[in-house]
């Protein structure tokens, strides 16, 4: 039997009186790189930054790497890397400050090839404030790297990156999957997330409306939800 | 790297970064003290009698643009639930930002007395004891200033709400500090300066340790 890197059972958060999740029970292996697809509003990002502990479930549980969301949230977070809609950077910080401040928590010691990878060496010394968003973007997938995290979590990642930015991000992705990392992207590219990933999950209305190989995802739906 | 030491890094090369944020608060202070000697009008001897209580309002009314300030940045790009998420440890975080606030609220009042000494004419030859008086008492800002900025960093009544929640809590710091600064101005002929520092020390040594506690209450989900 395949180890699972991510269980949750009837996971649910809601926003006031809207449920963003509702009764999303899902498996996904160790290992394996899975798209997470469905229109805007459908709880994609909920469902990662649960799964992040970003956010508490106010229904159901959810296991990552092992670990329970809610009763051991710093061990989940030794193991989770989110490439999230916010940067998570310092603005008035250079880029090289900014990874130094995240491995100094890590206890790591600052991986400068790591901004070289990212194309970003030019720019090392100078602050995020100057930056273009492809170029934050870029920044967050260095610290995301940084983690080395066993499951990571990207929620549209290819948003705001230009051409070489996605064939960057074409080949981080190959690299955590040949490392062994499992690896969770929301993206509203099917066809990319198609040749990427091993098995899709589509979200809609907060519910979990398909799920299979990522080839096999259907353009709609069963409930009649349109991927872009 | 110790976590409180990386959390404190990360704020004081914050601080350095935004530095002319503190040269305006600086300003709005001295600003502050410059009107409350107008209000005094050229009377010597009562700009000396009331130049402590003037420099702790400004202080106070400065303090709450300085802590708001210190978590603009944390919120801009999410970057506090960043180190979270690290995972950080929420209490190095807090003390991290609570030191980094003391220094910076220390040197902003230390700054402000040869302004209160020239527009009040109120110096004293125990400078050492005011240096240590101003510390104290920005430890009694910095401690619940902090917890109190990061519970209203994500309002948009941040402005209104830091200084209604902030002042009547740090009102006996507040006296501790106007009691003690006078008394080493105007002099101290009954002994009092001993038990205003006390009470300085008392309320620091509750605040510092109750606000780590509840911090990742505050600042989780």
């Amino acid at each position: 039997m395949t180890a699972l890197a991510v269980e949750t059972t009837g996971l649910s958060r809601r926003y006031g009186r809207r449920w963003a999740l509702s009764d999303v029970s899902l498996g996904v292996a160790a290992g394996s790189v899975v798209m997470l697809a469905g229109r805007n509003g459908s709880g994609k990002s909920t469902l990662l930054r649960v799964l992040a502990t970003a956010l508490r479930p106010d229904h159901g549980n959810a296991r990552v790497a092992g670990h329970d969301v809610r009763l051991e949230r710093d061990l989940v977070r030794r193991k989770v890397a989110l490439l999230g809609h916010h940067s998570f950077h310092y603005e008035a910080l250079t880029a090289r400050e900014n990874l130094g401040v995240a491995a100094s928590f890590l206890g790591r010691s600052n991986d400068e090839s790591l901004l070289a990878r990212v194309g970003l060496e030019a720019r090392a010394d100078d602050p995020v404030a100057s930056f273009s968003a492809g170029m934050r973007k870029r920044l967050a997938l260095a610290r995301v790297l940084l983690q080395d995290a066993e499951v990571v979590l990207l929620d549209e990642p290819y948003g705001e990156l230009d051409p070489p930015g996605f064939a960057l991000l074409d080949r981080v992705i190959s690299e955590l999957r040949s490392r062994g990392a499992t690896v969770i992207m929301a993206t509203h590219l099917v066809e990319r997330g198609r040749a990427l990933c091993d098995r899709a999950l589509m979200l809609e209305e907060g519910r979990l409306a398909w799920s299979g190989p990522a080839a096999l995802m259907p353009a709609e739906a069963p409930g009649g939800s349109f991927v872009p | 790297m110790n976590p409180f030491v990386a959390a404190l890094r990360k704020d004081l090369l914050l601080q350095w970064r935004t530095r002319s944020q503190l040269v305006a608060v600086f300003v709005f202070g001295a600003s502050a003290l410059l009107l409350f000697s107008f209000a005094i009008g050229p009377n010597a001897a009562a700009l000396r009698q009331f130049a402590g209580g003037f420099l702790w309002l400004a202080l106070l009314l400065a303090s709450t643009l300085a802590l708001a300030d210190s978590f603009e940045s944390e919120m801009a790009q999410h970057a506090l639930e960043g180190l979270l998420l690290l995972p950080a440890d929420p209490r190095a975080l807090y003390y991290g930002k609570a030191v980094a606030n003391l220094l910076q609220l220390s040197l902003l009042g230390a700054a402000l007395v040869p302004v209160m000494v020239v527009l009040y004419d109120a110096g004293t030859a125990r400078v050492p004891a005011l240096l240590g008086i101003i510390v104290l008492g920005a430890a009694g800002l910095s401690a619940p200033g902090t917890l109190y900025a990061a519970m209203t960093a994500q309002l948009r009544a941040r402005n209104t709400l830091l200084p209604l929640l902030l002042f009547p809590l740090v009102v006996p710091a507040l006296l501790g500090a106007v009691k003690a600064t006078s008394l080493l101005i105007l002099g101290d002929p009954m002994g009092q300066l001993g038990a205003w520092t006390m009470l300085l020390v008392a309320f620091d040594a509750i605040y510092w340790s109750l606000c780590g506690l509840v911090f990742e209450r505050v600042v989780e989900d």
